[in-house]
């Protein structure tokens, strides 16, 4: 395979990275807390989409919308529930109740599934992979396979062109969101200063919903991306890729959302690369090395930056 | 009746007692400025009025609504505008998107126009800045910004917390300069500040704060002579 594969390959799981990664980062630039059961949204977004699809009456494009909303949902109750009581308590209290949440999620999944691994169907299971040939000095495009095997340039499947262009869409979507819009702007304002926004006339604890609804709505999405590329699903499965997009929302400066993208596409490609190239069992810590290394270098993230306070 | 009417207001953070019962009115068109020491409490009033910090006990009566039981964000939009301490301006927004949250609770696209233009002729130097990050101002244009924001809102109260902290002898008067045309045009106005003669000197009326306690009040003029607020804040 070529490395333009691997590259599209580590391309759209980081697609799918930087959506868990701007829940992460979006919660943290907002509530200033680290919520580790972002990563379970995912998996109950699997989940979710997995028992629609498999009852025989509900279409692939409404279980995906019933699994936003489930999560949707999830999101602003866990909100509400768990952290929002402890707004003024220390970070740690924050901390361990999130880690808290994140095991009452899995052990939840795992008395109503099992621990077995469901094989979940893909969402786009009958669309023929694309292909590209290099044939007589020029590229050509197929959607049906063709015995070209030794032109061909690129073969790129259904779920990931349909990771890549689906996660491009939301940041573009929700870049927008954030810069031009009231509610967008709300938000920014409250993760700079909770006391000034009030002052404005912001309703603080409606944006904080409004945040975790957010995130946990990409975190739905992810899920179903990923559970249709990697289609092993059970309990466990949110919390890798999880911690995987907090490191990349480090990486790209936690609480930047531009930076959460970025951050998030570096790590998918990062980890199909060193998988391909110097080895698949070492690529995760391959990851957290480069995460290490450019901590070490720029502590605050590649676009995480300080801000110097004036009098 | 009062515009704003303080009643034996008590605030406290934890087992500390940070306003011991103080009660006062500002009336419809008045500068009216609470003076005192570093840790007299001043911050705390105006964080109570609008409802940053709850208060332990008192009323705090706004055009006939009881603010203690009104929720922090709804208060802007009943006409009350706050200038922090500290201005707290949204530094990583433009100097525009600052004020465009300031009128965050407004609808009249036409009327929030019109705010903008007023706050552009009243603070020149900002619509020269209008698409600066904020937080790259300097301190003075910073402030001018934060009560800029303050009347986007287009309150009827403006409530300053130490606008002249930090700033060079020129925008100290330039500060109160516009504080005073602030109030000419119509705005009520409630200034805490240290520093006190610049304070007394545009105030109608003033209130002495120490330790949580309203230890004087009276005219501005007839404050500026008493022997001990001489003593104690004019430094003389």
């Amino acid at each position: 395979m070529s490395f333009i594969q691997y590259l599209v390959s580590g391309l759209s799981l980081g697609a799918i990275y930087a959506l868990i990664a701007l829940g992460y980062t979006m919660v943290y630039g907002i509530a200033k807390m680290l919520n580790f059961a972002h990563g379970d949204i995912i998996m109950v977004g699997g989940f979710t989409a997995f028992t629609a699809i498999s009852s025989a009456w509900c279409p692939v494009w409404l279980s995906v919308i019933i699994s936003i909303v489930v999560c949707t949902v999830l999101g602003v109750v866990i909100e509400k529930i768990a952290y929002k009581p402890l707004r003024n308590a220390p970070p740690l209290a924050v901390l361990i109740t999130a880690i808290g949440v994140s095991y009452f999620l899995q052990n939840a999944a795992l008395l109503i599934f099992g621990s077995d691994s469901k094989n979940f169907p893909s969402v786009v299971k009958n669309a023929p992979p694309f292909m590209l040939v290099y044939e007589n000095s020029g590229v050509k495009f197929f959607t049906s396979p063709v015995d070209t095997a030794d032109k061909l340039l690129l073969t790129i499947s259904m779920e990931t062109f349909v990771s890549i262009v689906v996660s491009l869409v939301i940041m573009a979507a929700l870049t927008f969101f954030i810069n031009k819009t009231k509610a967008g702007k709300a938000m920014l304002a409250v993760s700079e200063d909770k006391g000034a926004a009030q002052l404005m006339g912001i309703n603080v604890n409606a944006t904080i919903s409004l945040t975790f609804a957010i995130g946990s709505s990409l975190a739905a999405v992810a899920g179903v991306l990923m559970c249709s590329s990697y289609p092993l699903l059970n309990p466990y499965t949110g919390s890798m890729p999880g911690i995987k997009a907090f490191v990349a929302a480090v990486f790209g400066g936690i609480g930047s959302i531009p930076g959460a993208m970025i951050g998030g596409i570096l790590l998918g490609v990062i980890e199909q690369i060193s998988k391909a190239y110097i080895s698949s069992q070492l690529s995760d810590a391959i990851v957290f090395m480069v995460l290490i290394i450019v901590l070490i270098f720029k502590p605050t993230g590649i676009l995480g930056k300080k801000i110097n306070e004036k009098v | 009746m009062s515009m704003l009417h303080i009643e034996d207001l008590h605030v406290s953070y934890g087992a500390i007692n940070a306003i011991k019962g103080i009660s006062f009115d500002v009336d419809e068109g008045e500068i009216i400025a609470l003076i005192g020491a570093n840790g007299a409490g001043k911050t705390t009033v105006l964080h109570t009025i609008t409802g940053l910090v709850p208060p332990k006990s008192g009323s705090i009566v706004f055009n006939g609504t009881d603010l203690t039981k009104t929720p922090a964000h709804k208060i802007v939009s009943m006409g009350m505008a706050h200038v922090p301490e500290g201005r707290r301006i949204f530094q990583q927004l433009s100097v525009y998107e600052n004020l465009m949250l300031g009128a965050f609770t407004r609808k009249d696209k036409a009327e929030i126009q019109e705010s903008v233009e007023n706050v552009f002729k009243r603070f020149p130097r900002l619509k020269e800045r209008r698409n600066q990050i904020a937080g790259t101002l300097s301190g003075g244009e910073q402030q001018m910004l934060a009560m800029g924001r303050a009347l986007m809102s287009h309150p009827s109260i403006i409530l300053m917390d130490e606008p002249s902290m930090g700033l060079s002898p020129l925008y100290v008067s330039e500060i109160f300069d516009i504080i005073r045309s602030v109030n000419e045009s119509g705005t009520t106005v409630l200034l805490v500040e240290q520093n006190a003669k610049k304070a007394l000197s545009i105030a109608n009326r003033a209130y002495v704060l120490e330790t949580g306690n309203i230890v004087l009040s009276g005219d501005a003029k007839e404050l500026m002579n008493n022997d001990s607020v001489k003593k104690a804040y004019l430094g003389e």
